[in-house]
């Protein structure tokens, strides 16, 4: 293996940065392999039993923005922009050492994007189908999954068995329900951990390298959390609003929206975004025969507004209202995301049915709006 | 004890002082460059009319409501300009408020917001767009009402106020007539406020803000809307008896 070289711009990083370069270079001078992932769809269970580290790619910060737009439209989703911003000015460390970027079909957006980032790093798409109801979908998600195993397995010349798929599901599974068992430390009232609190929490966790130790860390703060709420040491306001956010990724917002919520009264007591209790509720099923047939389908299930039809989204976030007893539902949508934006007219009506006030916000990562977005939510918390 | 409401808009600051719920004072200014130096004029005239912070309990509103150290509370205008309709129009509808660099669109359930929509980030259908036309025609704003009631039918297209300010200049290097262009710029506020306010439809209107007294443009956008449209003087006010009546309770 040739030798690991830092960006050329290194010695301008602030620390927090540069340690992070530091800590990939080492991991993978140590033998470790890097996957950057960008999705919710990514069957990271191949690229566990691959024995190679599968982590989120930056893509939540204004930084990048405008040397991304050096070679992107303006006028494109900034969660598209910020991750294609990070490889172009090689300051994310999980793409700049990933061995292998694992894209996917989802938006018109992205999908374009990849060809792209793959001129900078190698990148790996999978093609998702458009629907989850056609006889066939499943099909073409189990044979995309299959192609990847076979690309992971030639390139790192590695050989996925069942037997390390089986071992990746139920590590999976563990992760998905600890996560679950924090998302449900928001049922009590007050909530037992403010919402902020839990999405910095997720949002670190997304580059965690040891997913077993993450786990633990996720199934020590809930038990923390439940302690301190038992011996009545409230982290929120008990006259607290309670509130849903759906719509987009919400990574790149948790100041901006989540922060602005909780300063003026509110709090977010359910994460209904592709991270959220809606994806990490569906497990693999760990005895299946077929273990990749069941990966592929616990992933097909996933409800992200890629596919049409999508109901399954919005009657979920019908019930996660009930759960988390939710005051008001706020959507955010990323600027030029088309379709989270166009499906908020569905969840609109869904909360006008239910009788749930609604807010959507459409904004990107900058702070040019932060005025105005801060007196919507304000002004929303005022009339709940 | 006097309740007292403090509307820091982005173009004008407006105050409202009421006693036993009935207005006993107002007071209009330009919020000008710093919304602290304007929340300082506005209580040393306070003080002047004998109203003080021993005598009275303060709330502020508007994009400055942070600048007024004073208050004792800040409140959004949205809440507030509801709350202002209500007491000045006493019935449920819809209450749309042209500001400075906001347009709003609030619907009144019972004296109480239960929906609203706000215009995007950028100034079209707003009071800023009017502002930068009226200046480039050379008029003031009531002027330019005046004048586009005589106008003809001629359409702006550009949304965004910067394009659209390119759009009558070449109007203007064409030889259009102001009264046209005049025309074209309160229809081009009125179709944006229309498309804001179908997401809160309703069959009643009130305006509130600074163009309370813009006849015209109130006589257009009722008919834009289909629905009428009213207005008094006093609800330039709203947003600050809002913040008023909030003080109260």
């Amino acid at each position: 293996m040739s030798e690991l070289k830092l960006p050329g711009r290194f010695d301008e990083y602030v620390d927090a940065r540069k340690e992070g370069f530091i800590a990939v270079k080492e991991y993978k001078e140590n033998g470790g392999n890097v996957a950057g992932c960008l999705c919710s769809y990514t069957p990271v269970e191949l690229l566990d039993a691959a024995g190679i580290a599968a982590i989120s790619l930056c893509g939540t910060s204004n930084e990048t923005i405008p040397d991304a737009e050096k070679v992107l439209p303006k006028n494109l989703c900034p969660l598209i922009k910020s991750t294609y911003g990070f490889a172009y000015t090689e300051k994310c460390p999980y793409t700049y050492f990933s061995d292998i970027i694992i894209g996917e079909t989802t938006c018109d957006g992205k999908k374009k994007m990849y060809e792209l980032l793959n001129e900078l790093k190698e990148t790996y798409i999978l093609q998702l189908p458009q629907g989850q109801e056609r006889s066939y979908a499943k099909d073409i998600w189990y044979e995309e999954l299959k192609l990847l195993k076979e690309k992971l397995e030639e390139k790192f010349n590695v050989e996925i068995t069942d037997e390390k798929l089986r071992e990746a599901v139920k590590m999976r599974n563990n992760l998905r329900k600890a996560l679950c068992g924090m998302y449900n430390l928001q049922t009590s009232c007050p909530p037992a951990m403010s919402g902020t609190d839990m999405m910095y929490t997720l949002l670190k966790g997304s580059f965690s390298f040891d997913k077993n130790a993450y786990i633990e860390q996720i199934n020590n703060i809930v038990a923390k959390k439940i302690k301190e709420y038992q011996e009545e040491k409230f982290a929120v306001d008990k006259c607290a609003k309670r509130i849903l956010l759906t719509g987009c990724p919400s990574g790149g917002v948790i100041e901006k929206i989540g922060a602005v919520v909780e300063k003026n009264g509110g709090v977010i007591v359910c994460l209904d975004d592709c991270a959220g209790e809606r994806t990490n509720e569906i497990l693999v099923d760990e005895n299946a025969d077929d273990i990749l047939r069941a990966i592929s389908d616990r992933y097909l299930s996933i409800n992200c507004s890629v596919m049409t039809p999508n109901n399954g989204r919005i009657e979920n976030t019908k019930r996660m209202v009930e759960k988390y007893k939710v005051d008001g539902v706020i959507d955010m949508v990323l600027q030029a995301c088309h379709t989270f934006n166009i499906e908020s007219v569905n969840m609109g009506k869904m909360m006008d049915e239910i009788g749930v006030p609604f807010l959507k916000l459409e904004t990107d990562y900058s702070t040019a709006d932060s005025g105005q977005i801060e007196t919507r939510i304000e002004a929303f918390i005022e009339m709940l | 004890m006097y309740c007292v409401g403090i509307d820091i808009g982005s173009t004008a600051s407006k105050v409202a002082v009421l006693k036993n719920s009935e207005i006993v004072h107002t007071m209009l200014m330009n919020t000008g460059f710093s919304s602290i130096a304007t929340s300082e004029a506005i209580l040393k005239n306070l003080n002047e009319s004998g109203i003080n912070k021993e005598n009275s309990k303060i709330i502020a509103t508007g994009y400055g409501r942070v600048s007024v150290p004073y208050a004792s509370k800040t409140i959004t205008e949205i809440s507030c300009h509801a709350r202002g309709a209500d007491f000045l129009f006493k019935e449920a509808g819809t209450v749309i408020d042209i500001g400075g660099q906001d347009t709003k669109a609030i619907m009144l359930n019972n004296g109480r917001v239960s929906k609203f929509i706000m215009n995007d980030k950028c100034s079209a259908g707003t009071g800023k767009f009017l502002e930068i036309m009226s200046n480039r025609l050379g008029v003031t704003q009531d002027e330019l009402s005046r004048l586009a009631m005589k106008g003809q039918a001629i359409a702006i297209s550009s949304m965004c106020t910067v394009f659209a300010e390119s759009e009558v200049i070449s109007l203007i290097g064409k030889g259009t007539p102001r009264e046209d262009i005049a025309f074209g710029v309160i229809e081009s506020v009125v179709n944006k406020v229309v498309q804001l306010v179908s997401q809160v439809y309703n069959d009643k209107y009130f305006l509130t803000g600074g163009l309370c007294d813009n006849r015209y443009l109130i006589e257009r956008l009722g008919k834009a809307l289909q629905n009428p449209v009213t207005s008094i003087p006093m609800a330039r006010y709203a947003g600050a008896i809002g913040a008023a009546l909030y003080a109260e309770n």
